[in-house]
């Protein structure tokens, strides 16, 4: 059965060009332009196997969107991917610290996106 | 334009000493390549170039082109199944093996800007803590003396790192250096890095337990591929594997090597 996916970002340029990669490797695509959207969706869309999370977004950006999709219990199985600008180490080790499974710094080409699902087990 | 002269001067060229293969209809890629090369000598064309080496006595220009005309890609854990293989279960084989005499020998035959071997280096002190009280013999190799010293520095890109690499073991075990992150020394030391040509002879490369020599066969003719198998072969101890490209295999040049299976990765070893 095809994988479901949820990309969170507040461009919807971005958001296209993920999607597009993710529907080609056999997707299902769910979008939502910030955190609390994202939460939203996840509360009503039944099981999603893979969030892509951006970090800088109005309402409620990525990190606080991680930790608090760590804080529920009913999401312990969602793959959770920062997809960020931010590129500091202390940034990468905040967010897999948060909880972040793994984390892909922009600017990405699809095969650094597939090959990351593919550490994940998700292709 | 490049003549049809030139072209062949520098497929002999590159040939003679790397046994890479240049077919014809790979004009533009020989343009491309030596366009940097060809500027950096402040010449006009290839066809200057060309003449150069003609009367180039050292050596060096030639093993510029050469350098240059090499395909140096990778990334970290390319392919992915290979290291989940020498992890599950290669390693752990070896390491019964070898328990006596408490000592593993590992070679990367074709090591492009380094990301193979570190790759290993990383998952061996990720996953195998008993190997720091090994006898560990790393080496890695390339013709090229410019991925060499690349792999030397252990300095990579942005998009480098973003190309395979765990982001658990980029945080641990890469540093920052302005714009690019370079892999920590404890893990640099880990390897000995060689300039060394597969086509002549191997200096200084031990017998070895695992072999990673992937993605290079590719660019050599039957003759070489049979040659080169052969020296690992005669180069592979007893109980060791062989690690080629996807695209790669020993069936039909060396029936001494069995393939052996496991989940997707296709490994080689010596036949018994
Ligand atoms: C495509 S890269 C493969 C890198 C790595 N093994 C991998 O699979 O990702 C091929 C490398 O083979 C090297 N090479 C080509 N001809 C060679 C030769 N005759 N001897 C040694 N290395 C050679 C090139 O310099 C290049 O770095």
């Amino acid at each position: 059965m095809g994988k479901r996916a949820l990309v969170i970002d507040d461009s919807r340029a971005m958001r296209r060009v993920i999607a597009n990669i993710l529907v080609e490797r056999g997707f299902e695509v769910l979008e939502a332009e910030h955190g609390q959207a994202a939460l939203d969706v996840l509360a009503q869309a039944g099981p999603v196997d893979v969030a892509l999370v951006d970090w800088n977004m109005p309402v409620m950006n990525g990190y606080e969107f991680i930790k608090s999709v760590r804080a529920s219990p009913q999401y312990t199985r969602l793959t959770l991917m920062m997809v960020t600008t931010e590129t500091e180490i202390s940034q990468v080790v905040r967010a897999l610290a948060a909880g972040a499974n793994e984390y892909l710094m922009k600017p990405f080409t699809a095969d650094d996106l597939v090959q990351k699902l593919e550490l994940l087990g998700l292709v | 334009m490049l003549s049809p002269g030139d072209f062949d001067y520098i497929c002999r060229l590159v040939l003679e000493r790397s046994a890479i293969v240049l077919e014809p209809g790979k004009e533009y890629l020989v343009e491309l390549r030596l366009k940097p090369l060809v500027r950096a000598c402040g010449l006009a064309d290839i066809g200057g170039l060309v003449q150069k080496l003609r009367t180039d006595r050292s050596g060096d220009l030639q093993r510029e082109v050469v350098d240059a005309m090499t395909t140096n890609e990778t990334s970290f854990f390319r392919d992915v199944h290979p290291f989940d293989t020498l992890r599950k279960i290669i390693l752990p084989e070896m390491i019964r093996l070898r328990s006596t005499e408490r000592a593993l020998n590992l070679w990367c035959a074709a090591a492009s800007s380094g990301q193979e071997i570190y790759s290993i280096c990383m998952l061996i002190r990720e996953h195998f803590p008993e190997l720091a009280s090994w006898r560990m013999n790393i080496v890695a190799t390339d013709i090229s003396r410019e991925m060499i010293q690349r792999c030397r520095e252990g300095r990579y890109s942005q998009l480098e790192v973003n190309r395979g690499l765990p982001a658990a073991l980029l945080v641990k075990h890469f540093e920052r250096v302005e714009m690019d992150w370079r892999i920590k020394d404890e893990l640099r030391r880990m390897v000995d890095f060689r300039e060394m040509n597969l086509a002549s002879l191997w200096m200084g490369v031990p017998a070895s337990d695992v072999i990673f020599m992937r993605n290079v066969l590719i660019y050599f003719d039957d003759a070489m591929k049979r040659q080169i198998l052969g020296k690992v072969y005669n180069l592979l101890r007893p109980g060791g594997y062989l690690f080629l490209g996807g695209s790669e295999t020993t069936l039909n040049l060396d029936s001494r090597f069995e393939q052996v299976k496991f989940d997707r990765t296709l490994c080689y070893r010596a036949r018994t």
